[in-house]
């Protein structure tokens, strides 16, 4: 097989959200990937084996038997001093729960894409946010995408992120309205992104020149003072993020950062969104806009570390704040919900927006502009907030429903 | 009884004084052979086990040599992505080792086990085998052998399942390289971990570890009951290549299983049937040894 250097061969253009992660990892000069197959993950680990098989660098890819074992050998080559990348979605997301706690407590900046899967039972391959707020609490930063170009350009900024602050990254991306929906993607030349990106330099490793121990019994005299650091550096991750996307911006000339907000300054409704449902609602705003509504947008790209300081800033003073989950925590709120509301609550009452929220787009229901427009219309009729959640578009329809029960009798 | 023999150890020890075993462990002065054997460029991956502990509590380390704490059911997929990274650096004369218990090996463990021996990662792996959860409080493990006493199968409800057979389950993997050694029998172990460190692919070696604290026995005959069971014929030497050629490397005297039995309190319960029932169990196992090392052979 032929040896590639990524961009000496005409580079792709057009590419799926999951080949656009795998082409993240291999411009990242990725050295062990671990990985077991999920759908909707497949495609990502597929073009990454052929990518890597054709670097020319030194680098492994172990095909292992579960998503707990992937996980187990990214943390064990990241104790190696090595990069490492893994991919998975769903359910392979929740068998690696306990190892996730062990990447992140290890310090180690593993980068993981998930790719947004309903979770079982029934089964569903279909998106939604289940899975990786599922994993809210482990002590990885998670970062939403919402477009191919997006998911490209945060797989590196992901390693770039973790390496700086020692803590893993989860980049996310939703099941077929990205990971299989092929855009027009702008690949970065791989000397920029090694200048962006440099060999992975780290703070410690496993080294037979200096033996030491790593994850040792812990005892009540010293495991909070480490959990705190591992707080703290991912507050410290959430400080750095404008600095390193102003990076790579000047480097691409593509601008991001944690929060992104549209037409907010005069609003009396603002949505926020997380993921792909945020393209669909700039082009709501867009409408609404033109019919001289007032409608603004803000997208939260970083959701851990939780951008509090920069959603009272940027949402101060607006009138109404109506949040999409696509997620739901049973028995409370959606997931962003409640994380706004606890966000904002330190807020000045005057300048504090009320909050609505709404569950909608689950296992994969089509969130299309009609349902993020009767949000708007919902959240313009209704003086207060609903003390409960309101769920759009959770009705059976009738069809199915008969045939359920004439199928019961 | 015979005096412990435990073989001088040249050079400088590498794994230190301090650490935390219990007095008369078994693992322990196998661990330091082991390490002793293979050198000051090795890298351990231990799971939940004794060794968590007996390594020591951070800042502590007793090995001298990196010792990477893992998950409990995957130390060989830690294991493998240590390899990784190590043969992608170029590092590819530094040892993996995986140091398991005999919970994290025949039980939580297997499959990444399984898994590891199937893709015939390069690692050394030692299950250091006392017959139950000892760490938690001498709970069963599938390794414990029929009719023992543990906090799981108490008094009256003794384990009723027979143990797994390690060596039949790694063979069908046709790894490179497996033994079981004996602390009774240190020679013949120091032999097996030199042999096993030349080879390359995935090696293991399946160690009989007394446990004073588990079996109820005293500290002073853990050697011996490795005798006794050695020499019983309830744990062989021997080695299997490839998954196919069986080596037996020591005949036992069959030396009464009584012997053995009587030196622990898990098995004071058995009557003499219970210890005639062990002894046709092990002399089964025997044979099949016996048949598959002729088999080997060859014409």
């Amino acid at each position: 097989m032929k040896t590639i250097e990524p961009g000496t061969e005409a580079p792709p253009t057009i590419l799926t959200g999951n080949q656009a992660a795998a082409w993240g990892a291999f411009l990242s000069r990725v050295q062990v990937v671990s990985a077991y197959p999920i759908t909707p993950q497949t495609t990502v680990i597929e073009t990454l084996a052929d990518l890597t098989a054709r670097a020319d660098w030194p680098n492994r890819f172990v095909n292992v038997e579960s998503e707990h074992s992937a996980m187990a050998v990214c943390i064990g080559a990241s104790y190696g001093g090595v990069r490492t990348f893994t991919a998975t979605s769903s359910q392979g997301l929740a068998l690696m729960h306990e190892l996730l706690h062990w990447a992140a407590g290890g310090r180690l900046p593993v980068v993981l894409v998930d790719v947004n899967r309903a979770m079982a039972p029934g089964w569903s391959i279909w998106t939604d946010q289940q899975d990786s707020l599922s994993q809210r609490d482990t002590g990885w930063a998670q970062f939403y995408c919402s477009s191919v170009q997006d998911i490209l350009d945060h797989v590196i900024l992901a390693f770039r992120m973790a390496e700086e602050a020692s803590v893993p990254v989860m980049v996310v991306e939703d099941a077929f309205v990205l990971s299989h929906t092929a855009e027009a993607v702008s690949l970065p030349a791989p000397a920029e992104v090694d200048r962006f990106l440099p060999p992975r330099r780290p703070a410690f490793s496993l080294d037979v020149e200096k033996p030491r121990a790593f994850g040792g019994l812990l005892g009540p005299d010293w495991y909070q003072e480490v959990r705190k650091d591992l707080h703290e550096s991912l507050l410290r991750l959430g400080d750095a993020a404008p600095r390193i996307y102003g990076e790579w911006e000047r480097l691409t000339g593509r601008s991001y950062a944690p929060v992104e907000a549209w037409g907010v300054e005069d609003a009396d409704v603002v949505l926020l969104t997380s993921g792909a449902v945020s393209s669909t609602a700039r082009e709501v705003v867009a409408t609404l806009r033109a019919r001289r509504k007032r409608v603004g947008l803000v997208q939260v790209r970083m959701f851990r570390p939780f951008p509090g300081e920069r959603l009272r800033e940027v949402l101060r003073g607006v009138p109404k704040v109506a949040v999409l989950d696509r997620n739901c925590s049973f028995g409370h709120h959606g997931i962003f919900h409640q994380e706004l509301k606890s966000a904002l609550y330190s807020m000045e009452a005057a300048e504090r927006p009320r909050i609505y929220g709404y569950v909608l787009g689950l296992g994969g229901r089509d969130v299309g502009p009609r349902a993020l427009q009767e949000v708007v219309r919902l959240t313009e009729v209704r003086e207060a907030p609903e003390p409960e959640t309101t769920w759009i578009g959770a009705v059976l329809p009738e069809g199915p429903e008969q045939e359920h029960e004439e199928g019961v009798r | 009884m015979t005096p412990a023999a435990i073989p001088k150890i040249d050079g400088d020890p590498i794994v230190h004084r301090g650490h935390l075993a219990c007095p008369g462990c078994a693992a322990t002065p196998a661990y330091r052979m082991a390490l002793q054997v293979l050198g000051r460029r090795t890298i351990v991956a231990a799971p939940a086990c004794c060794f968590a502990v007996i390594d020591g509590a951070f800042p502590h380390s007793a090995s001298g040599v990196p010792f990477l704490h893992t998950a409990f059911e995957a130390s060989p997929a830690y294991a493998s992505g240590v390899r990784a990274a190590l043969d992608v650096k170029g590092e590819t004369d530094t040892n993996v080792l995986v140091w398991a218990g005999d919970g994290g090996t025949f039980d939580i463990g297997l499959q990444a086990l399984s898994a590891a021996a199937e893709r015939n990662e390069n690692l050394l792996y030692v299950c250091y085998d006392n017959e139950a959860y000892m760490n938690t409080g001498i709970q069963r493990s599938s390794a414990t052998p029929r009719g023992a006493w543990t906090t799981t199968t108490p008094a009256g409800h003794t384990k009723v399942e027979v143990k797994k057979d390690l060596g039949e389950i790694m063979a069908a993997h046709r790894i490179p390289y497996f033994a079981t050694a004996s602390i009774s029998h240190p020679d013949d172990m120091m032999a097996k971990f030199e042999k096993a460190r030349k080879l390359r692919g995935f090696r293991m070696i399946h160690y009989f570890s007394p446990c004073p604290t588990g079996w109820k026995a005293d500290s002073r005959h853990m050697v011996e009951l490795g005798r006794r069971a050695v020499e019983s014929g309830l744990f062989p030497l021997y080695e299997i290549f490839d998954g196919e050629r069986l080596v037996i490397n020591h005949r036992p005297a069959w030396t009464p299983l009584r012997e053995y039995v009587s030196l622990q309190g898990r098995f004071k319960h058995f009557r003499d049937e219970d210890v005639a029932a062990m002894e046709a169990e092990a002399r089964a196992a025997w044979e099949r040894l016996e048949h598959r090392a002729r088999l080997n052979a060859g014409p």
